[in-house]
């Protein structure tokens, strides 16, 4: 039986939430508290699978896996690469002392969630998903997404084609030997 | 997933988020702090999708608007994550080439600009 705390009723659903969302929660914490960037990029890689798992419950099916690829595949693996090609791990780990820049940061940051989550959740606590029809349950599909890239949004489609490229270009450029 | 009140997935981009935010503030090494960037792109990516599903009010929507709604959310998280490639390609590029001109990365020795 589904029981009721604080006005919001407690699903099966609801709990294998908290379960994804606390490990994506602990792995973010997790990316900012590790001295060593090696575990902060695993931790990184960690938090956005369980961020596609999330998008696959959202009814977004292409963008969960787009995610896997783009995101734990492709950017992760660059920051390792850079990582390795710095190699910050033994010889020159960065100083991270004890300074009040990082009291008053951690403190900042609790602030702003606790001014942002006040302002903001109480409104969405009853929000519940739109009732989606067996043929709406596609519009997370390739077919859908890619109807409407080409069609509506072909014109933000093309700029980001051009962004793309520039960037290829800029890292191009800013990987030539004499800057 | 329709057990799930929408501010579940609200609050989980906005821990995000706000961590995001501290590990920029606070971190020294630039890629941590690119990360934390990527962090905060994800949350939002997150918000979009949410918000893309759930509707906040009662209202009758005719099928299109639902359509409607559903696919701008999904089109704006495609085009964060391309600007998200593009600016982690340039931004490491920039890291790598500041490191081989001072053999030093720490965020805080970059005072060149300052005034």
């Amino acid at each position: 039986m589904n029981q009721t705390i604080g006005g919001v009723t407690v699903t099966p659903e609801l709990l294998m939430f908290g379960g994804i969302a606390g490990v994506a929660a602990i792995c973010a914490v997790g990316v900012v508290a590790f001295n060593n960037a090696v575990r902060s990029a695993l931790c990184l890689v960690v938090n956005f699978f369980l961020l596609a798992v999330l998008y696959f419950t959202l009814n977004a099916e292409m963008l969960g896996i787009t995610q896997v690829v783009v995101y734990t595949g492709a950017i992760m693996v660059l920051f390792l690469f850079v990582v390795m090609l710095l190699n910050l791990g033994g010889v020159k780990l960065i100083n991270e002392k004890a300074d009040p820049k990082k009291f008053v940061g951690i403190l900042l940051g609790c602030g702003l969630f606790v001014i942002l989550g006040a302002q903001i959740l109480p409104p969405m606590l009853q929000a519940l998903p739109l009732k989606v029809s067996p043929d709406m349950a596609k519009f997370g599909g390739p077919e859908a997404i890619g109807r409407t890239l080409f069609t509506e949004y072909v014109y933000p489609f093309e700029a980001v084609s051009v962004l793309l490229l520039i960037g290829i270009v800029g890292s191009i450029l800013l990987a030539k030997r004499r800057l | 997933m329709n057990g799930v009140p929408l501010a579940a997935y609200i609050g989980l981009g906005l821990f995000m988020f706000t961590t995001g935010v501290v590990g920029v503030t606070v971190r020294k090494n630039p890629i941590v702090i690119f990360m934390c960037i990527e962090l905060m792109l994800n949350a939002v990516n997150l918000t979009f999708l949410a918000f893309a599903r759930y509707q906040l009010n009662s209202a009758r929507q005719s099928s299109e608007q639902i359509q409607h709604s559903m696919m701008a959310g999904q089109m704006m998280v495609i085009f964060v994550m391309a600007v998200a490639a593009a600016e982690v390609a340039v931004g490491l590029g920039i890291i790598m080439a500041i490191f081989r001109l001072r053999d030093n990365v720490d965020i805080d020795e970059m005072n060149l600009l300052r005034g």
